[in-house]
């Protein structure tokens, strides 16, 4: 990145004997929203934490705008942080807590009373500025937590898997607002979560941890098409791994052999030998059932269970040992279970992961 | 279908009836009739039958008639029962000093000679209608408002107006306002060290934890007079605290720590932190671990994040807390009796003495009416502030 406005350079966090986060370098563009993703304990969190100042990295630098901000305290970094269980202040009315960032940073009360007002129009929540949060639903209470992280024009937002606590239907609707809110003031978001499609639906870029360490880090599309290991490809969606043997490399296609006898077809990435084993890994719902593809990999496969989706169908198949999951619309004449299917595949469709 | 849960109903009647058997019988009964006796005064009207009726036309101002002198005679000479006439000389020399002499004698004179007796001859006080206001106010009514008045330092004149009572009769109402400003000023003591001690034991957790909540739960399991005693020695002149402050040099003599206010406070406030400690404890340990940092984030310095968010929401533990020792602190009366001196005793030990030394115990039921109402009104107080409170919340 040319310019970037957050900068982690080799920073490592261990409490104790347990290193949680170890020689993380990471680059973070003005206006950009980057997801966090992993399991938990893969350190996510505890980096958001260093980025907001209650914990201390162990080693390593932190930037921002230019400046180094590993050793300044929480309250002067002028980060906005949107907790996991809101953190709103129970004794103080939801105007009180929109306002408190602005009472703390001593702003007229003029002035912060028309701020307050603006910001929880922002976010819909205009008529309830004299509840207490705990009259609030769940949404709304995350909602005031969203304009008071706000308020203050901070910097960066950090956000700290503000949707888990919501119900699937309210966190989309959640998901589209805080994208809204992201383009039309230009935030710069960091977002913990571990909701690998939250992660694909929000984010500009999405790091992708394992074990204190970066996996991969990209644009959503290109994490999901091209994984570049095998714990990516796991993680974000759901894909078919599939081991084999190179045979040949001609123009661009590999020749790989499964264990079960099979050859498919692969487009070859760089660094495919011959006889070197291989970790492919192939999306469900590129998988085509009852058609040969002339260009394509065709195998036959039994089936042993069909589980009803509503816009899709899943199908369980194995072929000589190797099982596959299938994902493939209801347009699909009835298929029942032990009948033999042709599943087809392109070669572009394979794609090597690293184990 | 009634029967099982008729059953049911007896079986758990049963289950709760030596509960409330105890209750009637401690707790219930005992704290009627103190206040009955707050407010009873049969004895005159037991043992001066016709004189009440005598004196009920009287006007109270005017010399005494010939009937009630006739009548008081007659009653006198009724009086076989030494028991009932020695609570009646009692009782009417609580009104007026100088029934008993008068009293011994007029029974004397009555049971010497058979017919009318001239009491006025007898002795000139019986001329005198402030003795007979006496007896008409105790013999025409067996209850009574005169030891609720006199635990307010208050009383009837003759005109049964009421009035102060001479500034150096009673002392009622100095002990009971001593008593409430030794109250408030433990309860407040108990905040200053309480409220830091909770708010360490909830920041941290595992053994310290442990270790400093034990530190608060020990001396609750031991006995009050153990731990009072223990103040005790701990207090003295040549106690630990004084022979360590003069062997550090800190001051030449032994400082006065025990018969006085100092002391008091120092024994009732270790006494009473348990109560104080746990309540913020339970408070503070059940606010969000998050809002700290969230205060922190939004650009409050620690000292104001301390201010704007930790302490209101501690308020409420500080609050039940304070109620519960000062509520504690004003029945107070083993620990100021063995460590204060003679201007630190509370209302209770004034009960005692009316109650065990004196055997008035109307005095006592009425102070400790007076007691149980200032405290039903503060608690009233507490709790229409705290719905409020919670109203709004």
């Amino acid at each position: 990145m040319s310019n970037p406005f957050i900068r982690l350079e080799e920073v490592s966090k261990s409490f104790g004997l347990l290193t949680v986060v170890e020689g993380l370098n990471l680059e973070i563009g003005k206006g950009e929203f980057i997801s966090l993703l992993g399991p938990s304990g893969s350190g996510k969190t505890t980096i958001l934490m260093m980025l907001a100042g209650f914990e201390n990295p162990t080693s390593g630098a932190i930037w921002a705008g230019g400046k180094r901000i590993d050793s300044l305290p929480p309250h002067r970094r002028n980060m906005g942080v949107v907790f996991q269980n809101y953190a709103l202040f129970p004794h103080m009315t939801v105007s009180e807590n929109v306002a408190f960032p602005l009472k703390m940073r001593g702003l007229p009360r003029a002035l912060i009373k028309e701020r307050v007002e603006k910001a929880l129009d922002m976010v819909q929540l205009g008529s309830l500025a004299e509840r207490r949060p705990s009259q609030l639903s769940g949404g709304q209470q995350q909602r005031v937590a969203l304009a008071r992280a706000l308020i203050f024009e901070p910097e960066v937002v950090l956000m700290d898997e503000p949707l888990g606590a919501l119900d699937k239907q309210l966190r989309e609707q959640m998901q589209l607002d805080i994208r809204d809110l992201h383009r039309r003031l230009e935030l710069t978001i960091v977002f913990v979560t571990h909701d690998q499609s939250e992660a694909l639906t929000m984010s500009d870029r999405i790091a992708i941890f394992n074990r204190g360490k970066i996996e991969q880090i990209g644009k959503p599309s290109d994490i999901y098409d091209h994984p570049s290991t095998q714990f990516v490809a796991e993680f974000i969606g759901e894909t078919n791994l599939v081991r084999g043997c190179v045979q040949t490399i001609e123009g661009g296609t590999a020749r790989v052999q499964l264990p079960g006898g099979q050859v498919v077809f692969v487009a070859a990435a760089t660094d495919l030998r011959p006889n070197g084993s291989v970790c492919l890994s192939i999306r469900p719902e590129r998988i085509k059932v009852g058609r040969r593809e002339a260009a394509g990999n065709n195998i036959t496969a039994a089936i042993f269970d069909v589980v009803y989706h509503g816009d899709h169908l899943r199908l369980l198949a194995r072929s000589d040992g190797q099982g596959l999951v299938v994902k493939t619309d209801r347009s699909q004449p009835t298929l029942s279970i032990g009948e033999e299917v042709q599943l087809s595949f392109l070669p572009s469709d394979c794609w090597v992961v690293r184990p | 279908m009634n029967a099982p849960r008729l059953s049911k109903q007896v079986i758990s009647l049963v289950l709760v009836a030596p509960l409330l058997l105890f209750l009637v019988v401690f707790f219930a009964f005992p704290l009627v009739t103190m206040m009955k006796s707050a407010v009873s005064d049969p004895v005159a009207a037991r043992a001066l039958p016709a004189t009440a009726r005598a004196v009920a036309g009287w006007d109270r101002v005017s010399p005494p008639t010939e009937a009630m002198k006739t009548a008081f005679v007659a009653d006198i000479r009724q009086i076989n029962d030494d028991q009932l006439f020695g609570d009646l000389v009692r009782r009417l020399n609580s009104a007026k000093s100088g029934f008993r002499t008068l009293m011994t004698k007029t029974r004397a004179a009555a049971s010497n000679a058979a017919g009318t007796i001239d009491l006025i001859a007898l002795d000139k006080r019986w001329a005198d209608p402030s003795y007979w206001q006496a007896v008409s106010v105790a013999a025409s009514s067996s209850i009574t408002d005169r030891n609720l008045l006199a635990a307010v330092d208050l009383q009837r004149d003759a005109s049964g107006a009421i009035t102060a009572l001479a500034a150096d009769a009673s002392a009622n109402k100095t002990i009971m306002l001593r008593t409430f400003v030794m109250a408030l000023t433990v309860t407040v003591a108990c905040v200053l060290i309480g409220l830091p001690f909770a708010m360490i034991a909830a920041s941290l957790d595992g053994w310290k934890r442990q270790l400093l909540l034990g530190a608060v739960l020990l001396p609750l399991w031991t006995s009050l007079l153990v731990r009072t005693a223990a103040w005790f020695i701990l207090l003295q002149d040549t106690g630990l605290i004084n022979s360590a402050l003069m062997q550090l040099g800190l001051t030449s003599g032994p400082v006065p720590l025990i018969f006085n206010r100092t002391g008091v406070i120092i024994a009732m406030t270790h006494v009473l932190l348990p109560f104080m400690v746990l309540p913020i404890f339970s408070v503070l340990i059940g606010i969000p671990k998050n809002l700290m940092p969230a205060a922190a984030s939004l650009g409050a310095h620690p000292v104001r994040a301390f201010w704007a968010v930790l302490l209101p929401l501690s308020l409420r533990g500080v609050v039940s807390g304070s109620l519960l020792v000062f509520m504690s602190a004003l029945g107070y009366y083993i620990t100021p009796a063995l460590i204060g001196g003679a201007k630190d005793q509370m209302i209770s030990s004034v009960i005692a003495y009316y109650a065990t030394g004196a055997a008035n115990w109307g005095m006592a039921g009425a102070l400790g009416l007076v007691l149980l109402s200032a405290t039903l009104i503060l608690y009233a107080v507490y709790l229409r502030l705290s719905s409020e409170r919670e109203a709004r919340a």
